[in-house]
C-alpha cells in the first residue's frame, strides 16, 4: 500500500513539472516576442533555447507518465482521457515553440505601429493557455472548478481573435507591400493558433470532467 | 458414509463461492482496480474467517423452516439446490443460493410431510425484498455522501485512486466476511440438525463447537469454488447492469457488505435492538440481490438514466424461478433417494393434541375452545395435522404455529450413557448438569414437557425476560445449549 501511494505521489509531481514546463513555456514565448520586437537578437535566442528545452523535457515527462501508468495500471478508469489531457496540452506546446520559431527563421519585418497589438495578441493568447493549465490542475486536485478554469480560455480566445482580427484589419490598411502584409498575417494566425489549440483542448477537458463525476 | 453425504454440501459451498463470492469483488476486478489473484486470496481467506468466528447467526432461521433431521436428506436437499444453481448459472441466468437452498428446504418439507413455518418463511421472502431495497438506500446515501465529501476534501485524482484500491481490498475482505457469516448456513445450515462432529477443546484454550468444523469445511469449499470458477462470473458482474466507476463500485461493495453483516451479526442486531431497531431475523440473504440492489441505488442516484431494464427483468425473474426449480428438483431427488438407494430422507414427525399439551396450550394463553373437539386426536405427519386444523374457520396463523410447536412428538430419554459424553463437553453450568442428572432414565414426548422439566430443577435453564439484564446474550446461549443436548437426547423414528 505504501508503495502505491509513493508510485501516486511520484507521478502527481511528474504532472505538476510537465504543466509548469508549459506554463514557463508561455511566459517565455511573450518575453521572446517582446525581444523580437525590441531588436534584442541575443535575449531573444535566449528565450528561443528555453522555450525548445522545455519542450523536450516536457515529452520526455509525458511519455514518462504515461509509461509508469501503464505499468503500474493506475487509474484504470480515467487513464485514455489523462493521456489525451497530456498528448493534447503538450500540442499547445508544440505550437508555442514553431510560432516562436517562425520569427526566429522567417524575420518579419513588423513596423513599430504594429507592435502593441502583435504584444497584446500574444498577451491573451498565453492568458489562454495559463488558464488550461489551471485548468487540467483542476482536473486532477480539484474537479468543481475545472469549468471556470475552462470558462476563462475560452474568454482569452475570443479576445485573441479579436485583437487578430483587428491586427490584420490594420496590416492590410498600411501601405506596406502585399508580399509583406501575407507574412505578417501568417506571423498572427501562427500566434492565434496557440489559443485555437487551448481552447480545442479544453473543449475535451469539459467532456473528460463530466466522465470523472463519481 | 457421513463424509460422502456432506459432499453435496461441500458441491453447494462450491457453487456459493463460484456465484456469490463474485459478487464481492466483481466490480472491483471489473473496473480493474483489483487483480483477479489478489481478490480471490482476500476472499478465501475472509469467507473462511466469517464462516468460522458468526456463521452460526443466520443458520437458526433455515432450521426453522424446515429441520431437516437425517443426513441423506440433508445431503438430498443440498445436492438440488446446489443442482439448481450449477442448472441456472448453465443458462446464464442469474442465481442467488439463499433461495435455492430455501425452495430445496421447501421441496423436503413437502416430501416428508413436514409443515412450512409461514412465519420463518414469509421473513426470509421479505428479506428477499428488504435486502436489495435496502443495499439500495444505502448505496445511495452512501454516493450522496462521497460526492459531497470529495467535492469538499479534493483529492488528486492518483491519490483518490490509490486510496479507492485500498479501500475495495478493505470493504472487500469486509463483504467476504459477511458473505461467509451470513451465507455459509446456506452451504451446511442444512447438516447442522445432523452434524456428524462433536466439539473439539484445544488445550483447554479454546473450544471449536461442532457446528464451527462444519462451518470450516463448507468455507474451504467456498474458497475453492472462488479459485477454480468465479473468474468467469466476475467478469460480467458490474458490466450489464450499469456502468460503475471505481469509486461507485467501492460503494456498492461497502453497502451490499454492510447489508450481508446485518443480516448475519448477532452483535450487531443485538446493539440496533437495544437502539429500539424493531426485531429482524438473521436469515441468509443473497449477494446478488444486494448488489443489484446497490448497483441501482448508484443508478438512481445518478439520476436513472441508461438502466438496462431489459437485465433487471430477467434478473428479477430469476429470483422467482430459481426457489420454484430447487423445490421441484429437491422433492423428485428426494423420492429417488429414498426409493432406488433405500435412504432414510426424513424422521417421521407425529403430532398429537392430547389433554397434557392442551392443558399447555392453555397456559400460553391460547383459546382453547377452538381446539376442543380435537382432543385427544394423533396425526402421523404435520400435514395431515395442518389439513384439520383448516377445519377451523377462525385460527390465525400465531395460533397455528403454537399448536405445530405445541403438538409435535419429538421423543427424548435422557440416557444415562450420554450424560458421561455431554459432561465431557464442558458445555453446561454445573447446576443444569445437576438437573439433567436427576431425571435420568426419563422420557419425554415433547421438547417444552422435556424444558418444562428442567427449568423446575434448575432457574439456570429458564430463559431470561427483556427487562433482565443482558437478556439477549444470555438467550442466545442458552438456546445453544438447548440444541446441544436435544441432540445428544432425541430418539430418532427412523421412516
Amino acid at each position: 500500500m505504501a508503495i502505491l501511494l509513493k508510485t501516486s505521489k511520484m507521478i502527481e509531481m511528474q504532472i505538476d513539472d510537465f504543466l509548469n514546463f508549459i506554463s514557463e513555456a508561455g511566459i517565455f514565448f511573450k518575453r521572446g516576442l517582446e525581444n523580437y520586437l525590441k531588436d534584442n537578437s541575443a535575449e531573444f535566442e535566449k528565450r528561443l533555447l528555453a522555450v525548445s528545452e522545455h519542450e523536450r523535457k516536457a515529452d520526455e515527462l509525458r511519455l514518462n507518465i504515461e509509461k509508469q501508468l501503464y505499468i503500474h495500471t493506475l487509474i484504470p478508469e480515467s487513464r485514455g482521457d489523462v493521456l489525451a489531457i497530456l498528448e493534447n496540452t503538450d500540442r499547445v506546446m508544440d505550437d508555442i515553440k514553431e510560432a516562436l520559431q517562425v520569427f526566429a527563421i522567417e524575420h518579419p519585418a513588423i513596423s513599430e505601429e504594429f507592435d502593441a497589438l502583435f504584444l497584446e495578441l500574444a498577451d491573451s493568447s498565453i492568458e489562454s493557455v495559463e488558464s488550461l493549465i489551471r485548468s487540467v490542475r483542476a482536473f486532477f486536485k480539484d474537479i468543481a472548478s475545472v469549468n471556470d478554469h475552462i470558462h476563462k480560455v475560452k474568454f482569452y480566445e475570443r479576445e485573441a481573435d479579436k485583437i487578430a482580427m483587428s491586427l490584420k484589419n490594420e496590416i492590410f490598411k498600411s501601405d506596406i507591400n502585399l508580399s509583406q502584409k501575407i507574412h505578417l498575417r501568417f506571423c498572427v494566425q501562427q500566434i492565434e493558433r496557440i489559443s485555437d489549440s487551448a481552447e480545442d483542448m479544453s473543449e475535451r477537458l469539459a467532456i473528460y470532467t463530466i466522465k470523472r463525476q463519481i | 458414509m457421513i463424509y460422502l453425504l456432506l459432499s453435496s454440501g461441500l458441491f453447494l459451498g462450491w457453487s456459493l463461492g463460484a456465484n456469490d463470492a463474485a459478487n464481492v469483488f466483481g466490480t472491483s476486478v471489473g473496473t480493474k482496480m483489483i487483480k483477479f489473484r489478489t481478490a480471490a486470496w482476500i476472499a478465501a481467506i475472509f469467507v473462511i474467517l466469517g464462516a468460522v468466528i458468526e456463521g452460526s447467526g443466520a443458520s437458526g432461521t433455515l432450521g426453522k423452516l424446515g429441520s431437516i433431521n437425517t443426513m441423506p436428506g440433508a445431503f438430498t436437499v443440498a445436492l438440488a439446490a446446489a443442482l439448481s444453481v450449477a442448472f441456472m448459472t448453465k443458462l446464464k441466468l442469474p442465481v442467488s443460493t439463499s433461495q435455492a437452498i430455501v425452495g430445496a428446504i421447501i421441496g423436503w418439507n413437502m416430501f416428508s410431510g413436514s409443515i412450512t413455518d409461514i412465519t420463518s418463511l414469509t421473513k426470509i421472502v421479505l428479506t428477499w425484498i428488504v435486502c436489495p431495497v435496502l443495499s439500495a438506500l444505502i448505496a445511495i446515501i452512501l454516493y450522496k455522501f462521497f460526492k459531497f465529501f470529495l467535492a469538499k476534501a479534493k483529492i488528486h485524482l492518483l491519490d483518490l485512486d490509490a486510496y479507492t484500491r485500498i479501500g475495495l481490498i478493505i470493504v472487500g475482505a469486509f463483504g467476504a466476511y459477511s458473505l461467509g457469516a451470513n451465507n455459509i448456513s446456506n452451504v451446511v445450515g442444512v447438516f447442522t440438525s445432523s452434524s456428524p462432529f462433536h466439539d473439539i477443546n484445544v488445550y483447554n484454550i479454546f473450544t471449536i463447537s461442532g457446528n464451527q468444523i462444519l462451518f470450516l469445511i463448507g468455507g474451504i469449499a467456498i474458497a475453492v469454488g472462488i479459485f477454480t470458477y468465479s473468474h468467469k462470473v466476475v467478469k460480467t458482474i458490474g458490466k450489464s447492469l450499469f456502468k460503475l466507476s471505481p469509486v461507485t463500485a467501492f460503494i456498492v461493495v461497502l453497502s451490499q457488505s454492510i447489508v450481508l453483516y446485518l443480516f448475519a451479526s448477532t452483535e450487531i442486531r443485538h446493539a440496533l435492538m437495544s437502539l429500539g431497531i424493531p426485531k429482524y431475523p438473521l436469515v441468509p440473504v443473497s449477494s446478488s440481490q444486494a448488489v443489484i440492489g446497490a448497483i441501482l441505488g448508484i443508478a438512481i442516484a445518478k439520476g436513472g438514466r441508461n438502466i438496462q431494464f431489459n437485465i433487471l427483468g430477467k434478473i428479477s425473474s430469476g429470483w422467482i424461478t430459481t426457489p420454484v426449480i430447487a423445490c421441484i428438483i429437491s422433492f423428485v431427488a428426494l423420492f429417488f433417494v429414498q426409493n432406488v438407494f433405500d435412504q432414510h430422507v426424513y424422521h417421521k414427525t407425529p403430532y398429537s393434541l392430547s389433554l397434557k399439551v392442551i392443558d399447555q396450550l392453555e397456559k400460553e394463553g391460547f383459546p382453547i375452545e377452538k381446539i376442543e373437539s380435537f382432543e385427544g386426536t394423533r396425526y402421523s405427519t404435520g400435514l395431515r395435522l395442518q389439513q384439520n386444523l383448516k377445519k377451523i374457520k377462525n385460527l390465525n396463523n400465531k395460533e397455528k404455529s403454537m399448536i405445530y410447536s405445541y403438538a409435535a412428538v419429538d421423543s427424548f430419554y435422557v440416557n444415562p450413557a450420554f450424560l458421561k459424553d455431554i459432561e465431557a463437553e464442558n458445555i453446561l453450568t454445573y447446576k443444569q448438569f445437576r438437573s439433567l442428572e436427576t431425571i435420568s432414565r426419563q422420557s419425554f414426548s415433547h421438547k417444552w414437557e422435556f424444558q418444562n422439566e428442567l427449568i423446575l430443577l434448575s432457574p439456570d435453564w429458564e430463559y431470561r425476560t427483556e427487562k433482565q439484564k443482558n437478556y439477549l446474550a444470555y438467550n442466545a446461549h442458552l438456546k445453544k445449549q438447548y440444541d446441544f443436548i436435544y441432540h445428544y437426547l432425541k430418539i430418532l423414528n427412523y421412516k
